[in-house]
């Protein structure tokens, strides 16, 4: 367990290496002189000297790099061109809106995909199933933005249970939590959908194995057979795309963060995107590879976990 | 006492089941055989009230006072694995890959609330030593343990509660023919011990008249002959008993013919494995196939048996040119076996695998199928279609059998498209990779009869691998025993097989069961 433990460590670290390499080439070298391409075209000589000198372009290519790996590992990730403020405080001020914002909807089409896809693999092929089916794939095709509008009007505007948008801040929790839930529910209710086909496929998967036999003729119920011997071994591929899920909910969230006006990351990279802040940009592209690459991680644990067999390798 | 009368059954209205009748008294072996399909399998199913779904039972099925049959399901959990315990065929993949073995025992004991956590382990541990595990820890996982240690877990997850009658599906029909005869062993002490009854389903005769105080034969859903298992066998009243048990020992008739130039040559052949991985290192390398020569003569018919894992695959797959090899040499035809050999070269020798189900694309037309080896030769020849109508004729197909598909085909009749398919670029050698182990008996000894017939008319020479020592005996000449790698003995087959010289090989032989002339029973006594 300590080696495999060690040996996806040691990956993750590859990995972190080679993501930052690419996102400091693809934005430093491919594109030209970055201080020229953020000032536009009607930059003075002077001034893209002036911004040259303050990005820290002078050096050569490995000292540049060195300069913004070091940076990053010691918290600094440079001044953001367009705010002047470091970018790291930008950063930290967005992850505290869209890291609970994603574990919140993670949580919730978790939640939901659990009961439903056992519910619908338990009673494939009755009407359940095929009503279970049909609604997955319903909320799979509707498109989560026109969701999340249907919420604002029936739960903010007709209702008045939760404000239409914006975030207040954690100083109140509950209140933090009462605004991240429209965007939250709309935001799993396709993932859930997602998980819960996935779920019922796994399971089905399983429920043919000659171990759920073997289970059934040691006396089990057909439920306690599922619980028992069936759903841990379909937990794999769930979760796989549990964390594919929340890599995706960590960034993906734009569309979502703009119908609610929520300051999360999603917002931050776009606004870094059209205003050319590359210094932003590039931070926090590094922050979600980072995201996606620690997830990746921890689901390689949960696998060691849900299986023996991965454990002694 | 177990008691089944006039069961029938059919699924979704297809009968499947008529009228069987049988008794099983208390510390007895009722052997049932019969053929694949036959119902034995769902005889036991029905037993345990485990059908599937649109199944219709008639009849009535009694476990000394107790009506299985009008049993709720609630009743029935409560009886499965404390009355009747049942294991399976496939003890790789019978029990739970992500839980401990010692768990999967002791869950019989919780299940049926039968003990505390504590005692529950207890007792699995008890029974995991009973069952001759005493070295195994609890806390292992299935996939560290062989298929026979397998079998043993779930014979003790089966036993824990000492139930009245344990079903035994076909459990050593996936195990090596050493393991086999343990397993049996244990079962037959289990039963002199616990006073247990025994169902034991199998398809082989021989494992029957070794075991069972009764048999029944079963075909096409019916008891066609039943009694005291040295009645049966030795009388065989019934046309279809005759039949199996002709088939089981059948003899192909062969004419002898092996030349002596050497068409394939094998020559202190070395493949090696990486050893596992040791940190950033590895260790030493498995030598998978250890110094291993032989030649295979023209119209010869060479055999090679072993135990799974001893490298029978992996040697075949060096002859076949598809893996490399770390020492030695391999030559057919006088030229050498590679990964990059010419394709013309390995026309001119092809394999039958085991399985018919999974070795044909089910979206081929039979003609697409047995035309494909046509790719490795230069030019597809002109006649195509005649080639493929006279390879299926060989066979004993017909040449409108080209327009088919694969599923329209017995697993017998799939063999024959595997072979006819090997045939097709009129190659010289044929390796038969267990091509006749997943066949029932009476299939098999078609299949025999064709090899042999095909071998005197086309003069082909033969690699026969197997696991199946009868069938070693009935087809080869020659024959190499394989063990971890070596070739500890070779020699004539009759003289191997009546004057074993290395203890692998008596040991291999004594432990398959055997079935005599008069039907009365034994291990092979060849000691």
């Amino acid at each position: 367990m300590l080696r495999y433990l060690l040996n996806r460590l040691i990956s993750l670290c590859l990995s972190l290496v080679a993501a930052s390499l690419v996102i400091f080439l693809v934005i430093e070298v491919i594109p030209g002189d970055p201080a020229a391409f953020m000032l536009g075209l009607n930059a003075t000589e002077a001034n893209v000297a002036a911004l040259r000198e303050e990005l820290g372009l002078g050096g050569t290519l490995p000292e540049r790099y060195w300069a913004w790996v070091s940076g990053m590992l010691t918290g600094d990730f440079g001044t953001s061109y367009t705010y002047r403020v470091p970018v790291a405080d930008l950063i930290l001020d967005r992850l505290w809106v869209s890291l609970p914002l994603a574990g919140y909807a993670l949580a919730l089409s978790t939640a939901i995909a659990f009961p439903v896809g056992l519910i619908a693999a338990s009673r494939r092929g009755t009407a359940t199933d095929y009503g279970i089916m049909g609604g997955t794939q319903l909320g799979i095709a509707v498109p989560n933005f026109w969701f999340a509008m249907l919420l604002v009007l029936v739960f903010a505007v007709n209702l008045q249970w939760f404000s239409a948008g914006g975030f207040p801040g954690w100083a109140d929790p509950m209140a933090a939590i009462k605004a991240l839930t429209l965007p939250a529910i709309a935001l799993a209710l396709p993932q859930a959908s997602i998980l819960a086909r996935v779920m019922r496929s796994a399971l089905l998967d399983t429920l043919g194995q000659d171990y759920i036999r073997t289970a059934r003729a040691k006396g089990l119920s057909r439920r306690q057979a599922v619980i028992r011997h069936a759903l841990r071994n379909a937990l794999i591929p769930v979760l796989t795309i549990i964390g594919l899920q929340f890599s995706f909910l960590l960034a993906g969230a734009i569309i979502i963060e703009n119908v609610f006006f929520l300051p999360g990351l999603g917002r931050l990279i776009f606004q870094g995107i059209t205003q050319r802040d590359l210094v932003v940009v590039e931070s926090v592209t590094m922050l979600l590879v980072f995201a996606v690459i620690l997830v990746t991680f921890l689901v390689d644990i949960a696998y060691a976990a849900a299986d023996p067999r991965l454990r002694r390798k | 006492m177990i008691r089944i009368e006039a069961l029938s059954l059919s699924i979704h209205g297809l009968p499947i089941l008529r009228d069987v009748s049988l008794a099983i008294g208390k510390g007895q072996i009722f052997g049932l055989v019969g053929e694949s399909g036959s119902g034995k399998s769902m005889t036991a199913l029905a037993l345990m009230q485990l059908l599937p779904n649109g199944a219709e039972i008639t009849g009535r099925a009694h476990l000394d006072e107790i009506d299985l049959l009008t049993q709720s399901e609630a009743d029935m959990c409560a009886l499965r694995g404390n009355e009747i315990g049942m294991i399976f065929q496939e003890p790789m993949t019978a029990l739970n890959p992500v839980q401990s073995i010692g768990d999967q025992v002791a869950e019989t004991l919780l299940i049926h609330d039968a003990a505390t956590r504590a005692e529950a382990r207890r007792i699995a541990r008890d029974r995991l030593d009973r069952v001759g595990l005493s070295h195994i820890g609890m806390d292992r996982f299935p996939h560290e343990l062989s298929g026979g240690q397998r079998q043993r877990v779930c014979i003790a997850a089966a036993i824990a509660l000492h139930p009245r009658l344990l079903i035994a599906d076909e459990p050593t029909t996936a195990l090596d023919v050493t393991t086999q005869a343990q397993i049996l062993d244990l079962l037959k002490d289990l039963v002199a011990e616990e006073g247990m009854s025994l169902l034991l389903i199998t398809h082989d005769l021989a494992v029957v008249s070794d075991m069972a105080d009764h048999v029944a034969v079963m075909q096409k859903g019916e008891i066609v002959e039943q009694g005291p298992t040295a009645q049966v066998l030795g009388q065989q009243n019934h046309p279809y008993t005759r039949a199996l048990f002709a088939a089981s020992s059948h003899q192909p008739d062969r004419a002898q013919m092996a030349g002596r130039a050497p068409l394939l040559d094998v020559e202190n052949v070395l493949r090696l494995y990486p050893g596992p991985r040791r940190g950033l290192t590895r260790g030493d390398p498995v030598r998978a196939v250890d110094g291993v020569s032989f030649q295979l003569h023209k119209g010869e018919s060479l055999g090679l048996v072993g135990e799974s894992g001893c490298g029978k695959s992996t040697l075949t797959r060096a002859i076949l040119g598809l893996d490399p090899i770390q020492g030695g040499a391999i030559r057919l035809f006088g030229e050498p076996v590679t990964p990059a050999m010419r394709n013309d070269l390995r026309a001119g020798i092809q394999v039958v695998f085991q399985d018919p189900y999974g070795s044909f694309n089910p979206r081929w037309q039979v003609e697409k199928l047995v035309a494909e080896p046509f790719h490795l030769m230069a030019a597809p020849p002109p006649d195509r279609r005649d080639r493929v109508a006279e390879a299926l004729q060989s066979v004993g197909l017909q040449p409108a059998d080209m327009t088919k598909y694969p599923h329209e085909f017995s697993g017998g009749q799939r063999q024959r498209i595997a072979i006819a398919r090997a045939l097709i670029t009129r190659p010289r050698i044929l390796v038969l990779d267990e091509a006749v182990s997943a066949l029932d008996v009476r299939v098999r000894a078609q299949i025999l009869d064709l090899l042999a017939d095909l071998q005197s008319r086309l003069h082909l020479s033969y690699l026969f691998i197997s696991h199946d020592l009868t069938v070693i005996r009935a087809i080869t000449d020659r024959v190499l025993v394989m063990q971890a790698g070596r070739i500890v003995e070779e020699g004539e087959t009759e003289t191997v097989f009546t004057a074993p010289a290395h203890s692998y090989t008596r040991t291999l032989l004594a432990a398959a069961p055997r079935l005599d002339i008069m039907g009365r029973t034994g291990t092979n006594a060849a000691m």
